[in-house]
């Protein structure tokens, strides 16, 4: 299944695209235009309504194309509330979050691939095992954990406990395993030791996959919502999707400013898909998603 | 070399120094965590006074806890409409978007780019337009005489305008899932069927249908333990109302543990969904063998 996805979704879509000119329009249109509206209208609402004055998204009917575009509700969003501070916040959390997976993933994922030691098989099945479970059994005590740390409340209580992720090993693991042995070995007979090896020599030949559990790592850790609901209370240690729901109670009726400040969350996410679409697709198809 | 070297050089250390920060980051929160909801799933405990042992007891009062049946109820009708919707939606649109037609990469962006949106942003996006007074399908519905309707204030509508809303979000899974498994049906099994002059639907129903079984039961088991997970959406757009209409069974377990402190009787119902999604799983898996195709 899973690697079935991994080779289909990487076929080149700007030859389809070029086969596809040929025809200009075919009878799907009338199925597939609706479609994109369907998708897309939600969207382009909300970019509307974050431009437009509080009195148009107070008038019946709805105000389609506004008058004058108010670029202004952005930086409202940005006085009224700590936004800025939320998204310093995600950001540190995501980095942090993306990187200790990048470091600690693939050195498991050496370690289960290609060293043989005491334990391996045992452990690695416990590490899958893991995978099955919901997070909802474990949210209970792995709060008492993070308390008893002295975690809570800081961005460490979201950091500390996603450093690394079953997921991840898993994902490495399986990719190191294609690689060519015969490489690694010359290497070793030359005195490298493991971690140049890892460094110099396998790292280099995953960027695909490192980019695939980079986006998906990102994607989870920026839109997580339920363990910062549980971990933070105070608004200036809040990240983005929580700030979200703190500006929506405090301003419920600014729907202008709401949907602003939506779509400012929304940003970095979006950037990321456009610029890495192909690693976000696979990342999707492979892991299943939203945890 | 001598032997102290010849340890630390040893293929056990370096694989345990290797595998150690991960291994441990795991066990600590995530698999220590499993055995520690269990035992608490067995005590009365709100988190700070000492634990107290009472065995069954928690899972005893879930039998008689009139909301927990309920949020159980809530919990099972939204999965029953949201795997068949979204499955099957995503199935035909992936169809419909597998074409070489003008702009089909803007089709396909159209639709991919819902999935990476958080459940909030997406919230904040529904609770706009379907807003009971200003909002844009209230506002099309009028046009052809029909609401205002409340939608998420709504008893009765609630529960199913989530699950619309849901389906918005999650529908671009299933299609990149379809969207693979469609491109990975060899085109001469294609061509020798369309030679021998099989119609479209038929081709459809006995070629391609069969041949996306596999993907079809990932995309079954993994949209039903999502669905049964289901609880950001709840939390902030209906806090569980109006009235009980939308409690599930993980925003009662929120409440539960970290409204009302009462962490061991959390614990039991985490315990209950866990068995649930495994035994749901393992009968969908059953199923599907009998009646998944595959290739290989």
């Amino acid at each position: 299944m899973t690697t079935q996805i991994l080779t289909q979704t990487e076929r080149p879509a700007r030859e389809e695209e070029r086969e596809a000119s040929r025809f200009l329009f075919s009878p799907w249109h009338l199925v597939l235009i609706p479609i994109a509206v369907v998708m897309l209208i939600p969207m382009v609402w909300m970019l509307v309504t974050s431009l437009e004055t509080l009195n148009e998204t107070r008038h019946y009917p709805p105000v389609l194309l506004p008058h004058t575009l108010v670029p202004g509700n952005y930086t409202q969003v940005l006085r009224q509330a700590p936004f800025a501070r939320w998204f310093v916040n995600t950001m540190i959390v995501t980095v942090a979050t993306v990187a200790g997976n990048l470091l600690f993933c693939s050195l498991a994922g050496y370690a289960f691939a290609r060293i043989k030691f005491f334990g391996r098989e045992v452990v690695f099945v416990l590490l899958l095992a893991t995978l099955m479970i919901p997070f909802q059994v474990v949210m209970i005590p792995t709060f008492i954990i993070v308390k008893d740390l002295g975690l809570i409340n800081s961005l460490n209580a979201l950091i500390v406990p996603n450093l690394a992720n079953a997921f991840g090993v898993f994902l490495l693991r399986q990719f190191f395993r294609t690689l060519p042995v015969e490489l690694e070995e010359a290497a070793r007979i030359d005195g490298a030791s493991r971690l140049s090896v890892l460094f110099k020599i396998v790292l280099p030949l995953s960027g695909p996959v490192l980019a695939t559990l980079a986006v998906i790592t990102f994607l989870w850790t920026w839109n997580d919502f339920l363990w910062p609901l549980i971990t933070i209370y105070t608004p200036n240690n809040m990240t983005l999707q929580l700030g979200l729901t703190e500006f929506q109670g405090t301003h419920q009726d600014a729907t202008n400013l709401l949907m602003a400040a939506n779509v400012m969350s929304l940003l970095p996410v979006l950037l990321l898909f456009f610029l890495a679409q192909k690693y976000f697709i696979r990342g999707i198809a492979t892991s299943g998603l939203k945890g | 070399m001598s032997r102290v070297r010849r340890i630390l050089q040893s293929d056990h250390v370096s694989g345990w120094a290797f595998a150690f920060p991960a291994v441990f980051l795991i066990f600590v929160f995530g698999l220590v965590p499993v055995v520690w909801s269990a035992l608490l799933s067995f005590q009365r405990t709100n988190l700070i006074s000492p634990p107290q042992w009472i065995g069954l007891a928690n899972y005893r009062a879930l039998a008689h806890d009139p909301l927990f049946q309920q949020s159980v109820e809530h919990s099972l009708v939204y999965t029953a409409l949201f795997v068949p919707l979204s499955v099957l939606g995503g199935l035909l649109t992936a169809v419909a978007l597998n074409r070489k037609v003008r702009g089909i990469r803007f089709y396909r962006t159209a639709v991919f780019v819902p999935v990476i949106l958080s459940t909030i942003a997406t919230a904040i996006m529904f609770l706009w337009l379907l807003d009971p007074n200003f909002g844009l399908v209230n506002f099309l519905l009028s046009k052809v005489g029909l609401g205002p309707y409340g939608f998420f204030d709504s008893i009765n509508g609630a529960l199913y305008t989530i699950v619309g809303m849901t389906v918005w979000g999650w529908i671009g899974f299933d299609v990149i899932v379809y969207l693979a498994a469609l491109q990975g049906i060899p085109q001469s099994l294609v061509e020798a069927a369309e030679i021998d002059g099989v119609r479209t639907w038929s081709m459809f129903r006995n070629i391609t249908f069969p041949l996306l079984g596999p993907a079809t039961l990932f995309l079954v088991v993994w949209s039903t333990i999502n669905a049964l997970q289901l609880f950001d959406e709840v939390y902030f757009l209906t806090k569980g109302g109006p009235g009980t209409a939308t409690y599930v069974v993980v925003y009662y377990l929120y409440n539960l543990a970290f409204s009302q402190g009462i962490a061991g009787y959390a614990a039991a119902i985490a315990y209950v969904l866990l068995v649930a999604i495994l035994c749901l799983t393992l009968i969908q898996l059953w199923i599907g063998r009998r009646l998944v195709y595959y290739a290989s």
